[in-house]
């Protein structure tokens, strides 16, 4: 337990200020509040969402066909691969690290974007970024 | 159930698995100071300790002792539970989790109440975090009765009653910060229960000539046979992808990340410690075909992980394997519990608890925490005791379909839709909630699927889910005039990274 000597608003000031980075560390600069930066933040939106769709669409076609495919296949399910019944070699295992590598296909992709765009908030001209009213 | 089983072992672990847990969260405690620490740890987890306190927290004794139980009864088709319950941290990835993390809300009525700027929207939130927690709660603590049951022949009462009054030692004494360290360890805890028996099995199985599993056809395929087969199918790859982000438990989470980019990070390392758990299952499942038939009945099947290493080992090693997996077992329902605990009662002492209407003063943040988790335990406690089992897997299921027809739609739409109104949102999260509780009763009554009204009613999600994003969408362009002005506003600050600028690195621990 910590030290009972000090009274208690000390304890709460103690931790509070001390912790690592607060995340408001967010741009000020680029918000929607500007015509350029609000056009810049709605590409990078638009970017981000078509990214998630593209992901979700390789996996609707991947892991999310898989019933239909051993529904229109019913012999597929249980021909033998390496000993084990395919459905549950693909159901039971190989699914997990198809999932992980489209997660890992998101990331390097979206933080990219994000990249972009910080670069793009960094090349703007300060007139146009600065917010209006702040 | 099996009296032949000296209770000895498992009494032993459980104690272990209760002390190490008081221990890491007494130890954890040390770190907790203010209401930020208590609600989300004051945001300053690394995502690796992150993963592994989301993991520990997510697989629950549905992941732990259902999956293989249903797998063992009804076969290959079950094993879309833990795929879809993997596949949901996929979707909470690439449409949810940065833009969440950067709401900067403590919990999903605060990302409602932020994003649409409604009081009756935050409140039917709250309303909804405490059904869905105690629907999820209910059969944990069932669970934990079948477990304590078999493990040391204790009446079914006294493992809800433990497991409550753990989560809440914990819970109330710490809050998230404390419980974070718990929940890590907890992950490890479980894979180590369910991994080592496992290796063994294995081998005894490769001793004995490696036996094929002696039903086929049916039990094998992915599927039920025709078009029922494939709807029930389809309609939990739908609650279960789309449910995982509406979890309460699952959300708060994410607002101990420190930024947008960790919370991505976190989440795919989440990925992987679930693809890994969750090849184990279908092993004990296969295994129990083989070598313990006799539990494929609905009411034994739950038992399974527990009771295969003494049916396949015996003596004094299948008794320490029994010990090993009971301790698992019992660590899945404190994580799971305290993860659900901590998210209903953190809403219940923002919106309930923190208001004290029978005394004069409000509660402070911590104190009406404390309360809100006394009620959080309590109810779904007394609930598990009254309502009729219908199967940890599945009771599960039905929290995620729920899940999936009322906050995923609202954090999808909220977050990528800036035309979302608040009429919008309580007309679809009206809908979702009425739809899935209507079925749940359904399925608790009826308890069969005869027919198909049964089938769709046991297995809601592909209607409701559609549903309710319909409506939401509708409603909201119906009364457009109530587009909240901040909108625009709101949808940047959740999609822009918060490197923009001076590019910090994550914070590391």
């Amino acid at each position: 337990m910590s030290q009972d000597a000090g009274p208690p608003p000390e304890r709460v000031r103690v931790t509070g200020p001390p912790r690592r980075r607060t995340p408001a560390a967010r741009s000020a600069e680029v918000d929607d509040g500007t015509r350029l930066g609000g056009m810049y933040v709605g590409s990078l939106v638009r970017e981000q969402l078509r990214l998630a769709i593209g992901i979700l669409a390789v996996l609707g076609v991947t892991v999310g066909a898989l019933p239909l495919v051993f529904h229109l296949l019913p012999g597929l399910a249980t021909h033998q691969v390496l000993g084990l019944p395919l459905s549950w070699l693909v159901l039971g295992a190989l699914v997990y690290p198809a999932l992980v590598a489209l997660g890992w296909a998101y990331i390097k992709r979206a933080e990219r974007n994000d990249a972009d765009f910080a670069e793009l908030a960094a090349a703007l001209p300060p007139d146009e970024i600065v917010q209006d009213e702040r | 159930m099996n009296s032949g089983l000296d209770a000895a072992p498992g009494i032993v672990a459980i104690v272990l698995v209760t002390l190490a847990t008081l221990l890491i969260g007494t130890w954890g405690m040390r770190f907790s100071r203010t209401t930020s620490d208590f609600l989300v740890a004051s945001r300053t987890v690394h995502p690796r300790l992150n993963a592994s306190a989301i993991g520990g927290e997510y697989l629950s004794a549905a992941s732990f002792l259902g999956v293989a139980g249903l797998v063992l009864l009804n076969g290959a088709d079950m094993l879309w539970y833990p795929v879809g319950w993997t596949a949901g941290y996929l979707l909470l990835l690439v449409l949810v989790a940065a833009p969440l993390r950067r709401s900067g809300a403590y919990t999903l009525p605060d990302f409602a109440e932020a994003r649409l700027g409604s009081r009756p929207v935050r409140a039917v939130c709250t309303l909804l975090v405490v059904a869905i927690g105690w629907l999820y709660l209910v059969p944990q603590f069932q669970g934990a009765g079948l477990t304590l049951q078999f493990a040391v022949g204790a009446p079914t009462w006294v493992g809800p009653v433990i497991v409550g009054l753990v989560v809440l030692a914990n819970v109330t004494s710490g809050g998230m910060r404390s419980i974070t360290f718990v929940q890590a360890f907890q992950y490890w805890l479980k894979l180590t229960a369910l991994l080592v028996p496992a290796l063994l099995l294995i081998s005894v199985w490769l001793g004995d000539g490696a036996p094929r599993v002696p039903v086929g056809g049916e039990w094998l395929s992915p599927l039920g046979s025709g078009g029922r087969g494939l709807y029930v199918t389809y309609s939990l790859i739908v609650a279960t992808f789309l449910g995982t982000m509406g979890l309460p438990h699952v959300v708060v989470r994410f607002y101990t990340n420190p930024d947008g980019r960790a919370a991505r990070r976190t989440t795919l390392a989440v990925l992987v410690l679930l693809g890994v758990f969750y090849v184990l299952p279908p092993v004990y499942a296969a295994l129990g075909r083989i070598y313990a038939p006799e539990l494929a009945v609905p009411g034994k099947s739950d038992a399974l992980v527990l009771e295969l290493p003494a049916v396949m080992v015996g003596g004094p090693l299948g008794e320490l394997l029994s010990a090993v997996v009971t301790a698992g077992a019992f660590a899945a329902f404190l994580s799971t519990s305290s993860g659900l605990c901590i998210a209903v009662a953190g809403v219940l002492s923002q919106d309930v608890t923190g208001r004290a209407w029978w005394s004069g003063r409000r509660l402070g943040g911590v104190a009406a925490f404390r309360l809100g988790a006394v009620v959080a335990v309590t109810v779904p406690g007394v609930l598990a005791l009254l309502v009729p089992s219908i199967g940890v897997a599945r009771a599960v299921g039905l929290a995620f379909a729920m899940a999936a027809a009322t906050f995923c739609p609202l954090l999808l739409l909220g977050i990528w839709w800036r035309r979302l109104t608040d009429a919008g949102a309580l007309a679809g999260l009206g809908v979702g909630f009425v739809g899935s509780a209507v079925a749940i009763g359904w399925t608790v009554a009826v308890g069969t699927t005869e027919s198909w009204a049964d089938v769709l009613m046991s297995q809601p999600a592909a209607w409701t889910v559609p549903l309710a994003f319909v409506t939401m969408v509708v409603v909201s362009r119906l009364t457009p005039q109530r587009v909240p002005v901040s909108a625009g506003r709101l949808l940047a600050r959740l999609h822009l990274p918060e490197a923009t600028g001076q590019a910090p690195q994550p914070a590391r621990s």
